[in-house]
């Protein structure tokens, strides 16, 4: 850039007045709903295309390659050879690895960097800047978070069935799927993904609002999640994974010291998580709405 | 201030400023329409107990304002309140009839430079300015136009594909200010948007501030040199721990200025040369040798003279300068005697 070039000096004829841009005439939800899809694709290409998303890749990943792993070098005493028992090393691979861990932490690393990313790398007033509703910036951040999450992991959850079942057992798979109760439990299991999205989503958008280092509140709730098989049943039901444990096609075996409890159907889960996500929305635009940016001590 | 002040008027003081005339007033409300004007009206904030700024009234017309005071005298914080950025303890602000309350109709009209230099990763400075134009809801054609115009006010054309990341400082203040001026508001907020800036880009982007505001915008341009406020600002609010102390037209704060001599640095080698021929010119009031013998200290009333002076000797005798730099403890001087004097009072 030549400093010798002359800045441009404004002509107040046409510089100065408002073009006649669409924004101006545009109704209230169609700016809302422009405005939502801009942040969407800018929070998607910042947080998403670039290296910071590696982590996430990595744990999107990590199943469909120990998988594969499993598969081109099979353990002496393989119990993967039995067809029958692969509905029940799905549900323990799909409980313990693949919602209780990587989603859980594929949504906190995702979610909780959504806010508290900008206020580290001191960017978010450029949205505070703009002519935006707060709201629509949440709810905008959110739906970016939800579409990465919920297209890994759900390539995630289909990928571990597909590797699982028809590396070994391609006959006897296409058979459990097309003609049989394979299909189903995918389409359930994938359900489950997109909901635990959802519900972990909204949780770790609030702590990522609320604590300046949301690590440890991320840890407590990873530890609390674990150890909701030993709660109470009063207890069970303050938690995300009950109402997603509940909706598993094939329930994961929790040991001998569980307490045993009836699941909650899905008519009352399902609604419930969503009405849960919506309150915490809800929590998070009045918290945003009042929020200040100084950045000090960040 | 409104357009009829034209005097440089104390306002209400700092409980710790022993001026006896000093008064707790408020800025009288001319009768303006506050649709027309940026209006601060009793606004106070606190940091929990530590005072950011106290009881503001100000009535903000068209032109360019310039918030002087030192480093944490509370200027930014009033830019921060003015753009919602910070929320007021007590007290209402109003910009052209909007409230930073309702940012979706206040930043139609504003735009903020602020002093926060970050950008989004990996973006390109074309990038960064159409990222948040989309934000505003323009869509695709409107943006890439926007954008375009801005980049060619602040002369980025050239350097809009590069990546922010390998910008000089002054280049990344040039990007957000074109990023502040894209959607082409009426009201323009810059917190020290000279910082990082060569003399020759300084020169430039004052004569773009001047241009628009010469074209009715309403600037708002924090600063704590105020030679550089002399140069371009109708009117001036100085600041001093959070209060407003005085407020009027630029010319109070140039008599201020010419009463008061500035201290300016010279880093060079040989300063005891350099020291020798400053004296001879009238307006130096005093010259001191740097501790560490590798730059003068000197005190002028006449700034534009003597930096023509200074040209003039490093030229004739070959001085290799490092830099030339005003001290801000003589703008505190001023700062005092505004505080503690009736100097500015009209």
């Amino acid at each position: 850039m030549s400093l010798t070039t002359e800045i441009r000096e404004p002509n107040a004829a046409t510089d100065l007045k408002q073009p006649d841009m669409s924004r101006a005439r545009a109704t209230s939800w169609s700016l809302w709903t422009r405005q939502t899809l801009a942040i969407m694709r800018l929070e998607i290409k910042k947080n998403f295309l670039s290296r910071r998303a590696l982590l996430l890749y990595l744990m999107a990943g990590l199943p469909l390659v120990l998988l594969s792993a499993l598969a081109l070098f099979p353990p002496p005493n393989d119990e993967l050879e039995n067809f029958s028992e692969l509905s029940q090393v799905y549900a323990a691979i799909y409980g313990g690895l693949i919602l209780r861990t990587l989603v859980f932490f594929g949504c906190a690393w995702v979610f909780m960097n959504l806010f508290r990313g900008e206020v580290v790398d001191r960017s978010l007033h450029y949205y505070f800047l703009a002519p935006v509703r707060r709201e629509v910036l949440v709810v905008g951040k959110y739906l970016s978070g939800l579409i990465a999450t919920v297209l890994l992991f759900s390539i995630t959850t289909v990928g571990s069935v597909v590797i699982l079942y028809f590396w070994r057992f391609p006959t006897e798979s296409a058979r459990y799927f097309f003609d049989g109760a394979g299909a189903s439990q995918m389409l359930a299991y994938l359900g489950v993904t997109i909901l635990a999205c959802i519900g972990y989503g909204a949780v770790f958008l609030i702590v990522g609002l609320f604590f300046r280092n949301p690590i440890i509140p991320a840890l407590l709730l990873y530890g609390w999640e674990w150890i909701n098989f030993l709660l109470p049943p009063f207890l069970k039901k303050i938690s995300v994974i009950h109402y997603l444990q509940s909706l598993v096609p094939v329930p994961m075996s929790e040991g001998p010291f569980a307490v045993l409890v009836e699941p909650t159907p899905a008519w009352i889960s399902v609604p419930s998580l969503l009405l849960f996500t919506g309150i915490v929305l809800f929590l998070a635009s009045l918290h945003i709405r009042r929020m200040e940016i100084s950045y000090a001590g960040d | 201030m409104t357009p009829t002040t034209t005097t440089l008027t104390t306002q209400s003081s700092s409980p710790t400023a022993s001026s006896p005339t000093a008064t707790a007033s408020t800025l009288p409300v001319a009768p303006v329409s506050s649709d027309k004007m940026i209006v601060f009206e009793d606004v106070s904030k606190f940091y929990g107990e530590i005072l950011g700024v106290n009881r503001v009234n100000l009535q903000i017309a068209p032109g360019i304002t310039s918030l002087v005071g030192p480093n944490g005298s509370g200027k930014t914080t009033l830019m921060n309140l003015m753009t919602g950025l910070l929320k007021p303890t007590q007290g209402r602000i109003s910009v052209l009839g909007t409230s930073p309350e309702e940012p979706e109709a206040m930043f139609q009209k504003l735009g903020y430079c602020s002093q926060f230099d970050s950008f989004p990763r990996g973006a390109t400075a074309r990038e960064f300015i159409e990222f948040y134009l989309h934000v505003h809801g323009y869509t695709k054609q409107e943006t890439a136009e926007l954008a375009h115009a801005a980049l060619e006010r602040v002369s980025l054309v050239e350097a809009a594909d590069r990546k922010i990341s390998s910008f000089s400082k002054g280049m990344r203040q040039r990007v957000r200010l074109a990023q502040s001026i894209a959607h082409n508001p009426s009201v323009l907020v810059l917190d020290e948007p000279l910082n990082g800036l060569d003399p020759m880009a300084r020169a430039e982007i004052i004569r773009l501030f001047r241009s628009l505001a010469d074209a009715g915008m309403y600037l708002i341009i924090s600063s704590h040199i105020l030679h550089e406020v002399d140069m371009m600002s109708d009117n001036v609010v100085l600041i001093h721990n959070g209060y407003v102390v005085a407020e009027g037209e630029v010319h109070g704060v140039r008599d201020e200025i010419e009463e008061h001599p500035i201290q300016i640095l010279i880093r060079c080698d040989r300063p005891q040369i350099l020291a020798a021929r400053l004296f001879e010119h009238e307006h130096t009031v005093e010259a001191r040798i740097h501790d560490d013998r590798n730059g003068l200290f000197v005190k002028t009333r006449r700034p534009d003279d003597f930096y023509l002076l200074l040209n003039k000797v490093i030229t004739e005798q070959n001085l290799h300068v490092e830099s030339v730099a005003p001290v801000d403890d003589d703008l505190n001087a001023v700062y005092q005697y505004l505080i503690t004097s009736d100097g500015g009072q009209a």
